[in-house]
């Protein structure tokens, strides 16, 4: 597979918090493995990772919260539970 | 109900007594309804003997995982003006020099976007603001940015960076710890404000083994200032503190804890190669001793401080390093360190305990790190040692 962009990444990063949104709680290294797992450890690397979270919180479509540790969330308002 | 001063009769009894009271502090400040309140709710609490914060999972400002704790009172309806209180974590100077007008200007800020109560400092090092609203917190932290202040560290991020006064006032110091704690702090802003670890991550900087920022017993990575020589001798200062009074056997030479100390009346002879470099010859004479001449520091790894229980004390990683700006080596470690646990350390597993969990020689391999004697940090209590691998490696070679 050809390197993805970090646009790319960040976009798989926020579908899989969508996506996983009330059920389990991400954080930035949960994210990374995954990526690099979808990806390949040949295509993403950490780095490109930490430039796709940036990219993901920076946006606004993404923040950090803490539950006992900092995970990476949907913002409060798109929180269907409320 | 925040109109007026509520009865306090139980935080009262907190301003008895000669010592200082925070009832007292904030008691300073009830014209404003956010302290009334609080004052209050903290009074309910110790009517009820329960606390009435939770926390709600909000961290920082736009961009930012660390830097606020939110906090919330599960007594809104009550107590309105704290519904919520958030505290900012600033992050403080090196070594906490402030001009006058640096500290004007700071609770200038805080008079402005919040309850004016502050900590100076927190425990890890911050300026603590606390109590803001959640509207408040884009507008101080802007005013904040604006004055040349940034917030410091919260959750799974590298904490802000402290240090001890070091060589701006203290003749012990073996390094420069307020110019390695602003480099460290300025090298490592996105770790700072991004969490990225398994849990949170401590650098302290002490300048001698005095360590007056008790980094030892809570920084994930404890820079010790230390000597590779010999301990500097006056003589003659030495015999005025005999003949000032101080018995040099009983308290110099009977309490180095090696015994490496010899005195006859006119010399002080160190046997510089059995010194641990404990300061306690130093401390007792200052005029006459002095730290060696080539100075590093000692990086010591994997400290915790639980208020629960299971403190771990940070142990010897690598005995001696230059401590000469960028810092390379020292940081260079710090990334090994954090790649390693970062990947395979657990939720809320600090750095020691996941060398506890891992064990020290398979840690050492992943980092890179060659084993040293001074690395133990006591005898074994386990006498199942395996060899196998070691002999395995050195057939093969
Ligand atoms: C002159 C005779 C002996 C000498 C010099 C000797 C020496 C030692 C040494 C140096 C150790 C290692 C201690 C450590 O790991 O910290 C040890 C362990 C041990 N020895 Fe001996 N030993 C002697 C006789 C014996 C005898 C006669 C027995 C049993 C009948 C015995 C049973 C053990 C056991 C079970 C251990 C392991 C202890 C533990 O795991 O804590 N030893 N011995
Ligand atoms: C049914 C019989 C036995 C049972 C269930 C038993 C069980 C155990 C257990 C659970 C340990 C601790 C192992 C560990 O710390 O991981 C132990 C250690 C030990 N046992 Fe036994 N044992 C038995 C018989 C014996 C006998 C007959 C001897 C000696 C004649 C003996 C000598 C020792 C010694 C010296 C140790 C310490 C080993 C060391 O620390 O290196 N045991 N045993
Ligand atoms: S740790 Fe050492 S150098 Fe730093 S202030 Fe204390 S005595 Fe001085
Ligand atoms: S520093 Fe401590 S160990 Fe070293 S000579 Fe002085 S008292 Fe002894």
């Amino acid at each position: 597979m050809s390197q993805p962009t970090v646009e790319e990444v960040a976009d798989a990063m926020y579908d899989l918090v969508k996506a996983t949104h009330g059920k389990k709680n991400l954080k930035a290294m949960d994210l990374t493995k995954a990526m690099i797992e979808k990806f390949g450890d040949d295509a993403v690397d950490k780095k490109l990772c930490k430039l796709a979270i940036r990219q993901l919180i920076d946006s606004g479509r993404c923040i950090y919260s803490y539950f006992g540790g900092s995970f990476i969330t949907l913002p409060p308002d798109e929180d269907s539970g409320g | 109900m925040s109109e007026k001063n509520r009865a306090t009769p139980l935080l009262d009894e907190l301003e008895k007594g000669p010592w200082p009271s925070f009832v007292k502090e904030i008691k300073k400040e009830s014209e404003r309804p956010m302290v009334r309140d609080l004052l209050g709710l903290l009074e309910r609490s110790y009517e009820e003997h329960i606390g009435h914060w939770k926390h709600g999972g909000l961290v920082g400002v736009m961009g930012y995982g660390g830097g606020v704790i939110g906090r919330y009172s599960d007594l809104p309806e009550e107590f309105p003006e704290i519904a919520e209180f958030h505290t900012y974590r600033v992050n403080q100077p090196s070594a906490w020099f402030y001009t006058s007008d640096a500290l004007r200007t700071l609770c200038d800020i805080w008079d402005r976007h919040g309850s004016g109560l502050t900590n100076m400092h927190g425990s890890t090092g911050d300026i603590i603001f606390l109590g803001s609203k959640t509207e408040a917190l884009e507008p101080c932290f802007a005013d904040l940015t604006e004055a040349g202040f940034d917030l410091g560290g919260s959750g799974s991020d590298v904490r802000t960076p402290s240090c001890c006064v070091g060589p701006a006032r203290c003749e012990w110091a073996c390094y420069d710890t307020l110019e390695a704690c602003y480099d460290i702090t300025q090298t490592y802003q996105d770790e700072l404000h991004r969490p990225a670890f398994p849990y949170k991550y401590k650098f302290k900087f002490a300048g001698c083994p005095n360590d007056c920022v008790a980094s030892i017993a809570r920084s994930d990575m404890s820079v010790i200032g230390t000597w590779k020589d010999n301990i500097q001798i006056d003589q003659e200062q030495v015999r005025e503190y005999a003949a000032g009074g101080t018995d040099i056997e009983a308290e110099i030479c009977e309490m180095c804890p090696t015994g490496c100390i010899t005195w006859n009346g006119e010399q002080l002879v160190i046997d510089n190669s059995e010194c641990v470099k404990c300061m306690h010859c130093i401390n007792v004479m200052p005029r006459a001793l002095k730290p060696g001449k080539e100075r590093g520091a000692t990086i010591l790894i994997g400290a915790k401080a639980p208020i629960i229980g299971g403190a771990l004390l940070s142990s010897v990683f690598v005995p001696f390093l230059e401590m000469e700006p960028p810092y390379e080596d020292l940081k260079e470690l710090a990334e090994a360190i954090w790649d390693f646990w970062g990947e395979y350390g657990k939720n809320r597993e600090r750095v020691g305990e996941f060398i506890q969990r891992v064990g020290l020689g398979n840690f050492l391999e992943e980092i890179g790190l060659d084993p040293v004697p001074e690395m133990v940090a006591h005898p074994r209590t386990n006498p199942y040692i395996f060899f196998d691998e070691e002999l395995e490696e050195d057939e093969d070679e």
